[in-house]
C-alpha cells in the first residue's frame, strides 16, 4: 500500500510559526504550558481531551490556540477520557498527528483504549500529568497513575523539569512515528505542571525540520477497504488472497519487538535533538556523579532533579554517592542500566508509586536487570511522596546517609531488604 | 510523493470470500432457499439481493437463486433474517444430512 502526502498539507506544514505569545527563546512557563507549546510546535492536527486536575491547563492552552486561529487543528471536546482516546485513535488511523493529555483516574478510565492505541501501533502522544490514584480521593502528585499503565504497551518517558517536557513532547512524535507506538510523556503534577521555570521555546521551523510529516502505516483508502483489527485468532491463517496473516501472538511479538527496538531510537532521537537544539532531554537515563560512586540513587521524574542537590550535599560529607535518573521506563533499558550500575555496592531506588503487595515498580525492575546481569548489589526499595507528601532534600540525604552507614557496618537486616522503606510516613 | 510499505504491522482483513479462513467448518445450520418465494428467482432479474449484500462471508453468489458456497457459509442466519420475502430457512445440519451427501 502507498500513501500520498497531500501537497496542501505540506505547504501548511512548512509555512507555520511559533504561537504569538511564545516566540522562540527564553520564557518562564509552567509544565502544562510547556507541554501545550510542544504540541503546537509539532503541528498537531487533532486534539481530544477531557479536563482533569492537574492536566486541565494543557488542553485549555491548546483550545485557546485553536480558538484564536493560531493552530489549525480540530479540537474535539469529549465527555470522557475513554472517548478522548477513542477520538485520538480514529484520527491517528486517518493520518492526523494527534495529542491528548490526562491524569490519574482519567488515565485509568482510558485503560481499555490505551491497549487499542498501542495494539493498533498508532503514534499518539499523550501528556500524563502524574497524580495519585483514588481512593482516597487526591488531586496531588505521585506516579501511581502511569505506573499502573506500565503494561499497556506504550512508551513511557519521564521528565525532570519543564524544559524536558517541551523537548520530550517534540522527541515523542519523532520516536512514535518512527516505531509506530504511542508515547506517554509523564511529568509530575503541580511540582512541574503548575510551577513556573525558565525554559527555551524552540523555533517552529527548526522543529518542522526535525520532525518530518506523519505517514500512517496503513493509509485509509476507499478503493481498498480494510477492517482494521478484526478478530484475530491464535494461529496464523491465510486470507482470501492466499497470504499467510499473523495470528494474535505474532502481532503481540511485533508490538513487543517495536518497544524493545525503540530503546535505540529513543537514544538516537535524543542525540539528534541535542545536535539540533543544543540540549539533551536525558536519553534513556542520565547519570550524575556515578563514575566513582559506591552507592547510587535511582528514581524518575522531578525527584531526580532534586536528588542532584542531595548527591551534592552528601558528596560534601564524603559519601561516594551518585544518581541515575530514569527517563525511559518502558521500554526498560535493562542492559544499559545494569552496565551503569555495575560495581555499585548499594542501590537506593525511590518510587512515588507502589506495586501493592511487593515493592516500588522501579525497584522491582532494577533488581531484575541486575540479576540477569549477574550483579549482586544490595537494592533497597524506598517509597516516598505518595499523594503529594512533600519530599525534602534533607530527608532523602539523611535516609541515604543512614543506609550507607548501615551498609558499611553490616547492619542491614532482612526487614530492610525484603520490605519497602517508607520515607517520612508518619504511621 | 512519499511511499511506505505497511507490511503486516497491524491485523487487518478485507471484504472477500475466505478472508476469515474456511468458515464453513463453524456451521451448525445452513440456509435453504425456497425458490417459489425468492423475488429475484420469481422475476428472473437482478433485483433484491439483500441476502448477497448482507452475507458477512460473501458466500452467496450474485445471481437469481445464487447458490451458497458452503465452504464459507458459517450458518449465521443473517441472510434468512434480512430476506424481505422470507425465502430463506435455516435448517439444522443434522436434518439436512441427506442433502449433504449431494453437496
Ligand atoms: S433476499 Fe430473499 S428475496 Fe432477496 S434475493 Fe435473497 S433470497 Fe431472494
Ligand atoms: S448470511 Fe447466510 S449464506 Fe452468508 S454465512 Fe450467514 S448463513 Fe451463510
Amino acid at each position: 500500500m502507498t500513501v500520498l502526502n497531500n501537497e496542501k498539507t505540506i505547504s501548511i506544514y512548512n509555512n507555520s510559526s511559533n504561537p504569538k505569545a511564545y516566540p522562540p527563546g527564553k520564557h518562564v512557563l509552567t509544565g502544562n504550558q510547556s507541554a501545550a507549546i510542544g504540541a503546537f510546535l509539532c503541528g498537531v492536527q487533532v486534539i481530544a481531551a477531557y479536563p482533569i486536575t492537574p492536566q486541565s491547563p494543557v488542553v485549555e492552552e491548546l483550545s485557546k490556540f485553536v480558538e484564536d486561529g493560531e493552530l489549525s487543528a480540530e479540537f474535539v471536546p469529549v465527555e470522557s477520557e475513554h472517548s478522548a482516546m477513542g477520538v485520538c485513535i480514529g484520527a491517528s488511523i486517518a493520518g492526523a498527528r494527534v495529542f491528548t493529555a490526562t491524569s490519574a483516574n482519567g488515565l485509568a478510565y482510558m485503560c481499555e483504549q490505551l491497549h487499542w492505541a498501542s495494539g493498533s501501533r498508532l503514534p499518539i502522544v499523550m501528556g500524563c500529568v502524574n497524580r495519585a490514584m483514588a481512593a482516597p480521593w487526591s488531586v496531588l502528585n505521585d506516579q501511581q497513575d502511569s505506573m499502573s499503565q506500565r503494561d499497556a504497551g506504550w512508551i513511557q518517558l519521564f521528565c525532570r523539569d519543564n524544559q524536558e517536557i517541551i523537548d520530550t513532547v517534540i522527541q515523542a512524535y519523532r520516536i512514535a512515528e518512527k516505531v509506530y507506538l504511542p508515547v506517554m510523556v509523564c511529568y509530575d503534577g503541580y511540582i512541574l505542571s503548575h510551577t513556573v521555570m525558565p525554559l527555551e521555546v524552540p523555533d517552529e521551523n527548526k522543529v518542522k525540520k526535525f520532525l518530518p510529516p506523519y505517514i500512517p502505516h496503513t493509509p485509509i483508502d476507499i478503493n481498498n477497504p480494510v477492517n482494521i483489527n478484526p478478530v484475530t485468532l491464535g494461529e496464523p491463517r491465510y486470507n482470501a488472497n492466499g497470504v499467510l496473516c499473523h495470528g494474535y501472538m505474532e502481532h503481540k511479538y511485533l508490538h513487543h519487538k517495536a518497544l524493545r527496538d525503540s530503546l535505540n531510537i529513543i537514544e538516537e532521537v535524543d542525540s539528534e535533538y541535542k545536535d539540533t537544539f543544543g540540549r539533551s532531554a536525558g536519553g534513556l537515563f542520565s547519570l550524575y556523579k556515578t563514575d566513582d560512586a559506591e552507592v547510587v540513587i535511582v528514581c524518575a521524574g522531578s525527584l531526580s532533579k532534586m536528588n542532584i542537590l542531595v548527591v551534592d550535599m552528601l558528596r560534601e560529607q564524603n559519601i561516594p554517592i551518585g544518581l541515575v535518573s530514569l527517563r525511559s521506563y518502558r521500554p526498560f533499558p535493562n542492559q544499559k542500566l545494569s552496565a551503569a550500575l555495575k560495581n555499585k555496592k548499594l542501590i537506593l531506588t525511590i518510587d512515588k508509586s507502589l506495586s501493592y503487595g511487593y515493592q516500588g515498580p522501579i525497584c522491582i525492575d532494577v533488581k531484575s536487570c541486575l540479576f540477569e546481569a549477574g550483579i549482586s548489589s544490595i537494592v533497597i526499595s524506598f517509597i516516598a511522596g505518595l499523594g503529594g507528601r512533600d519530599i525534602k532534600p534533607y530527608e532523602i540525604a539523611e535516609t541515604a546517609y543512614d543506609y550507607w552507614n548501615k551498609f558499611l557496618n553490616n547492619e542491614l537486616n532482612s526487614e530492610n531488604i525484603y520490605e519497602s522503606q517508607w520515607i517520612n510516613c508518619k504511621y | 510523493m512519499n511511499t511506505r510499505d505497511c507490511g503486516h504491522i497491524i491485523s487487518g482483513s478485507s471484504p472477500a470470500k475466505g478472508e476469515a479462513g474456511k468458515t464453513g467448518e463453524w456451521r451448525t445450520q445452513r440456509p435453504v432457499l425456497n425458490r417459489e418465494k425468492c423475488l429475484a428467482v420469481k422475476a428472473n432479474k437482478d433485483i433484491c439481493y439483500q441476502c448477497w449484500a448482507f452475507c458477512p462471508e460473501c458466500a452467496i453468489e450474485r445471481k437469481p437463486g445464487g447458490p451458497v458456497d458452503l465452504t464459507y457459509c458459517k450458518g449465521c442466519g443473517i441472510c434468512a433474517q434480512i430476506c424481505p420475502a422470507d425465502a430463506i430457512q435455516m435448517e439444522n445440519e443434522y436434518d439436512s444430512s441427506e442433502q449433504r451427501k449431494n453437496d
